[in-house]
């Protein structure tokens, strides 16, 4: 799991996670913009979501609800899913 | 990184937002498996695909069927056949719980009163000589006394090999009955003598689409970018086929690497239980498959490629808009 479990490390963890499973170029986990809206701005779709769901629950050890894919719009909303995950576990 | 808002100025990103949040899940449905016609290369007889299951007569088994179809997120049914006016109920079944799109052969009329707003394609195989050799008979004269004028009708028209050099005339046709056309390309599937396409054809072709797209903008609902990658089989730089389509049911899907697809999409038998491997014939080669939907979609599903350039984007944006508008999502 990754060591910062803040929402600002988690933040910069599941922007690293997009960058590298999306190969997107010239961008990096520190400028990317957390409220970039990724389906209306970067074109993601559900293939895409479900991808970066599998590394992120693998990562979480969390699980990701395929109904949960349309709430999951920005690195911002998918860092306070995350959160939420991880405090119902605790 | 490129985004959609910095590669488009303010009118294109309007477009944009109108058909971004539009989420189209569509499904096939065979409404029946008979015709009142019998063309030469209809995939649905030349493939077997009439036998494969036995209809389902019981029009309630038809309404549940289509309101787990509605539970399983399916927001528009294509209704095809078979010749799906033959079965009007099922029809008002689908039309009564879903946006829905009937494919015809425009030879009987749909009554207005009942159906106000149901989009109606009607199939058109090229001028009155060719219609005659491939479906018997000159369908064009009778459909376009049926549907003259109706604002929620097009001509689908297939353009074999043949007609390329002529298709303005069918265009004019069309136009002058007050009706609008999508344009796509004949599968040969039942391998008529002169009707396979060659590649310069297909170039020629391409610039006859586009002139008519150019002179009869209100009429053709299409795009040129839609033009560019049905007759070359190409979109950046990659070749359409079966490693590619968009439009293979869901469940019968097992290709890996997984290419995007159309989510949840199945093609349904009448008899509401068997499944049909794509959106057209199961025998058809898929190298030489020129479907129109399927072409369509495969640009549509790889959105994200196409957030390239901004040329890249307008194209997608255009194809989108134009199957919307097929569709009536948007209008025209
Ligand atoms: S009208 Fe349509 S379904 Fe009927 S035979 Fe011709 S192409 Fe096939
Ligand atoms: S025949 Fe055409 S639509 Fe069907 S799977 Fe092959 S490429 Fe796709």
């Amino acid at each position: 799991m990754p060591t910062s479990k803040n929402r600002k490390g988690i933040i910069k963890h599941v922007a690293s996670i997009i960058i590298e499973e999306l190969k997107l170029e010239n961008i990096t986990a520190e400028t990317f913009n957390p409220d970039l809206d990724l389906v209306d701005e970067l074109g993601i779709d559900s293939m895409d979501l479900a991808t970066i769901a599998l590394v992120l629950q693998d990562e979480y050890k969390i699980t990701i609800d395929e109904d949960d894919y349309p709430k999951l719009k920005t690195v911002s909303l998918i860092a306070e899913y995350i959160e939420g995950k991880l405090a119902a576990k605790n | 990184m490129q985004t959609v808002s910095s590669l488009l100025n303010k009118e294109w990103y309007e477009r944009y937002k109108r058909i971004a949040s539009l989420n189209i899940r569509s499904s096939i449905y065979d409404v029946t498996n008979r015709c009142n016609l019998r063309c030469k290369g209809c995939f649905f007889f030349s493939s077997g695909e009439h036998e494969a299951a036995r209809e389902e007569m019981d029009i309630k088994k038809w309404e549940n069927f289509i309101d787990r179809e509605k539970a399983r997120g399916v927001n528009l049914a294509i209704l095809i056949g078979g010749e799906p006016t033959l079965c009007m109920d099922r029809v008002e079944a689908f039309y009564t719980r879903l946006p829905s799109y009937c494919a015809t052969n425009g030879l009987i009329k749909i009554d207005r009163a009942k159906f106000p707003d149901l989009m109606v394609g009607i199939s058109l195989w090229g001028g009155g000589e060719d219609e005659k050799i491939l479906r018997g008979r000159d369908t064009f004269a009778i459909s376009s006394k049926n549907y003259e004028g109706d604002t929620c009708t097009y001509y689908l028209y297939t353009i074999t090999p043949r007609q390329v050099g002529k298709i303005e005339p069918v265009i004019k046709r069309i136009a002058d009955v007050g009706l609008k056309v999508h344009l796509q390309l004949l599968s040969n599937d039942e391998g008529v003598d002169g009707f396979s396409w060659g590649k310069e054809e297909l170039a020629d072709l391409r610039r006859e689409m586009d002139e008519v797209l150019d002179k009869y903008p209100r009429t053709v609902i299409s795009s040129k970018y839609y033009h560019e990658v049905i007759t070359t089989g190409k979109m950046m730089g990659r070749a359409f086929g079966w490693p590619e389509c968009p439009s293979v049911t869901e469940s019968l899907d097992t290709r890996k690497p997984q290419p995007r697809r159309l989510i949840h999409f199945v093609r349904w038998a009448s008899d509401l239980q068997t499944v049909h491997r794509c959106c057209t014939s199961a025998t058809r080669d898929c190298s030489t498959c020129k479907d129109g939907a399927a072409h369509m979609s495969w640009i549509m599903v790889n959105k994200r490629e196409h957030i390239r350039t901004t040329r890249d984007l307008q194209n997608w944006i255009e194809v989108y808009e134009m199957f919307a508008k097929l569709y009536r999502f948007i209008p025209w």
